[in-house]
């Protein structure tokens, strides 16, 4: 098995799927001759074409709006978003249009679509280049939402995304791009949509997250281990659906939580993961839920000591677990 | 010298307040740590309320009859000597139940000066696992921030207490109701659309609590016997009417049964007693507590001193104590008290039933519906009055030959009466 960075990991993905599939088209802003900003995409047009990999014009409205139509008419499109942060004129594309013309159809139509957009911060991206923005799409009923945290879920993941025959929002962290690196597996595999992984296995407290977090739970829960406190990682892989059985199951075993994402705070996916818990897994707790996230300032800082300030990182994931193990 | 302040216990999951019976110690008395303190009633007990610490009461603050909420300061003491920093916390009557003792568990440092402020604040886990566990929490030391409790405190406990002798059980003051939790690990109920949700009356959660910790506690044993009661029918024919009209009351076939019931306790007195942990209470008094259906729920009154009664006052005691409880009217003195029951379900139209013993009683009779049946006599068949006497019986204290025996006595009995049989 190869070792990849998650960036190698999710341009191996695409490649595998699209010399699958021929309907694949690949779409967005400086993906054909740049090979994306990130290089994601990089040499896929000279394989494919320039009719499979699509330069677009810079409008995220109409990247996402003819995708649907393309999609509805029989293509697979995996459009890219070049920053999650530049979504939102597509929003109204992707809420009101992807997400329901299943249901408005009563089934006679569907939107087969990948979005895919690298989020998250910490490598200095300021406003416009940093944001989390999974928790917006993952309130959306007919949307599914998926952040990989390892190179190895980011190519099963992306060939999941890819097989749904509904909208899949796939956010990928820049700055896991190059800093995870990890074995995977040349031959295509899919990662379910909506299950959990359960990363490590620890029994006095469970970190519950996703996405680049993941790494930082584990690089947390083997400081902790020195000191004798034993700590589970769960990674949800999918924002939405959320695997409910995962999340109450981890939650039984320690019956102490501490719900990690860069998203800020309020109305995050801990919000809701947090409810799923005490709804269904009361009398299991031992202390209160504890989430542990970006602080709701209204965007990601230049500065560099604001922006470690704003970030969660492994060493404040550590200082929160040992304070819940030790509650 | 340093001040207690005796606060209402709670006394059932349940109960909300209690009403002072009576006070057992006067103010400039001086009581023992555990020694009963006063009386306290409630909707369905009564319970004698230990002191918590020893020392002199110096203030009676409610008087006998008086109902206050829970919590509601209820007398001072003054603790004798010094060291009133070290003075604990007020405890209930369940705090007091003994459970694995601080010195069992391992003892960290950092727990020994717990403060007290997180006493009685414990996680859901907490709670749940020290009532599957029948640990008190507040016996436990806390090795979690602040001194607080941990689930893992819990385990580590039980773990203790299962390898540990099992300690012997207070003094047999009425054990509170909040030990059982009937709500626990239940199946959870299917709602759909159009079912509709009843809120559990007071009555009835008592009812679920009492249920459940008998099931769950008791290793209930059924037998049966058949009775031929045609004399005891041609008795009560003959008699009813002019019975009626002497004593005001109807002649009912209860007292009979309970006649028969106090003979029977007398020949096997192992059905009169409880099940005390490491010993058997035998109980002295038969007082036979009769299951009662009211619009409230089922309610067992309990008619003292069956042994001392004959059948017209059984029947006049049983009368007044089915008549007060459908109008609601029996005090906590009519509730408490009994050491054997007998439940009536032929009144229901039964002729098999296995009733669910009143812990901490042993046994439970029933009465099942008498019916005419064809009955082989001698070398002939013959049209017979006949009842199904049915008994479940706590295994633990009397084994099938003392059940059989009893069962043996009641049906003798009741074939024994005969038409012209003397009631008086």
């Amino acid at each position: 098995m190869a070792e990849l960075s998650y960036l190698e990991a999710i341009r191996e993905g695409l490649r595998q799927e699209m010399e699958r599939d021929s309907r694949i088209i690949i779409y967005g802003e400086d993906v054909g001759v740049r090979g994306g900003v990130f290089r994601v995409t990089e040499g896929l047009q000279k394989q494919f074409g320039e009719d499979r990999v699509i330069d677009s014009p810079l409008a995220e409205a109409a990247i996402i709006g003819t995708a649907i139509g393309a999609a509805v008419n029989g293509l697979r499109p995996i459009p890219e978003i070049q920053f999650a942060d530049f979504i939102f004129p597509a929003i109204n594309q992707i809420v009101q249009e992807a997400a329901r013309i299943r249901y408005r159809s009563n089934g006679a139509f569907h939107v087969p679509l990948v979005i895919r957009a690298p989020f998250g911060g910490g490598v200095h991206g300021a406003l416009y280049h940093s944001q989390s923005v999974e928790a917006f799409f993952a309130h959306v009923p007919g949307l599914k939402v998926v952040v990989p945290g390892t190179p190895y879920d980011a190519k099963g993941l992306l060939a999941a995304a890819v097989q749904d025959e509904d909208p899949v929002l796939y956010f990928e962290h820049k700055a896991a791009y190059r800093s995870l690196k990890g074995e995977v597996p040349e031959e295509r595999y899919l990662i379910p949509i909506g299950q959990a992984d359960l990363k490590r296995e620890g029994q006095h407290v469970s970190i519950i997250t996703y996405g680049l977090m993941v790494s930082y739970a584990l690089k947390a829960a083997e400081e902790l281990e020195k000191e004798g406190i034993s700590v589970e990682v769960l990674d949800l892989r999918s924002v939405r659906p959320l695997d409910v059985e995962a999340i109450l199951e981890t939650s039984k075993k320690t019956g102490k939580v501490l719900i990690v994402h860069e998203d800020n705070l309020t109305g995050g996916i801990g919000g809701e993961v947090s409810a799923l818990i005490s709804e269904h897994a009361l009398f299991y707790l031992d202390a209160p839920i504890v989430r542990l996230a970006a602080p709701d300032v209204p965007a990601m800082p230049y500065s560099a000591p604001l922006e470690h300030a704003f970030m969660v990182t492994p060493e404040k994931i550590r200082d929160k677990a040992r304070e819940l193990a030790k509650f | 010298m340093a001040t207690e302040v005796v606060s209402m216990p709670q006394l059932g999951e349940s109960v909300t307040e209690g009403t002072i019976g009576q006070w057992l110690k006067n103010v400039g008395d001086a009581v023992e740590k555990y020694e009963s303190l006063l009386e306290v009633q409630t909707d369905k007990v009564n319970a004698e309320v230990p002191a918590p610490v020893s020392g002199k009461v110096t203030k009676i603050l409610v008087d006998p009859g008086q109902t206050v909420p829970i919590g509601t300061p209820i007398c001072e003491i003054e603790v004798e000597g010094a060291g009133g920093e070290s003075a604990e916390a007020p405890q209930t009557p369940s705090e007091e139940a003994p459970t694995v003792e601080a010195q069992s568990a391992p003892a960290p440092a950092a727990a020994a000066a717990a403060p007290q402020e997180g006493r009685g604040r414990y996680s859901p886990a907490v709670r749940r696992l020290a009532e599957e566990h029948g640990i008190d929490p507040a016996r436990v030391n806390g090795t979690g921030a602040g001194g607080r409790v941990t689930r893992n405190d819990i385990l580590q406990a039980a773990n203790h207490k299962d390898a540990a002798p099992s300690p012997a059980p207070a003094k047999t003051t009425v054990q509170p109701a909040q030990t059982a939790g009937f709500a626990v690990e239940s199946a959870p109920a299917v709602i759909e659309d159009g079912d509709t949700l009843e809120p559990l009356a007071p009555v009835r959660k008592v009812i679920a609590e009492r249920m459940v910790r008998s099931k769950q506690t008791v290793p209930h044993a059924w037998l049966m016997v058949e009775v031929d009661v045609t004399g005891l029918v041609a008795l009560r024919e003959r008699l009813k009417n002019d019975f009626k009209a002497r004593e005001g009351v109807s002649l009912t076939y209860v007292p009979f049964m309970m006649r028969a019931i106090v003979e029977a306790l007398r020949a096997v007195p192992e059905m009169n007693s409880q099940w005390n942990g490491d010993s058997i209470v035998m109980k002295k008094r038969i007082n036979v507590g009769m299951a009662a259906a009211t619009d409230r729920g089922l309610i067992v009154p309990v008619v003292k001193d069956a042994d001392q009664k004959n059948i017209v006052g059984l029947a006049k005691a049983s009368q007044d104590l089915v008549q007060r409880s459908r109008a609601g009217r029996l005090t906590m003195d009519d509730l408490s008290g009994g050491t054997f029951t007998l439940d009536n379900t032929g009144a229901v139209g039964t002729v098999l039933t296995y009733p669910v013993i009143n812990a901490p009683e042993v046994g439970i009779v029933t009465m099942e519906s008498i019916v005419k049946r064809p009955v082989v006599v001698g070398n002939t068949i013959g049209i017979r009055d006949m009842v199904n006497v049915c008994l479940s019986f706590d295994h633990r204290v009397v084994d099938g030959a003392e059940a059989g025996k009893f069962l043996q006595v009641i049906k003798k009995h009741l074939e024994g009466i005969g038409p012209d049989t003397s009631i008086y």
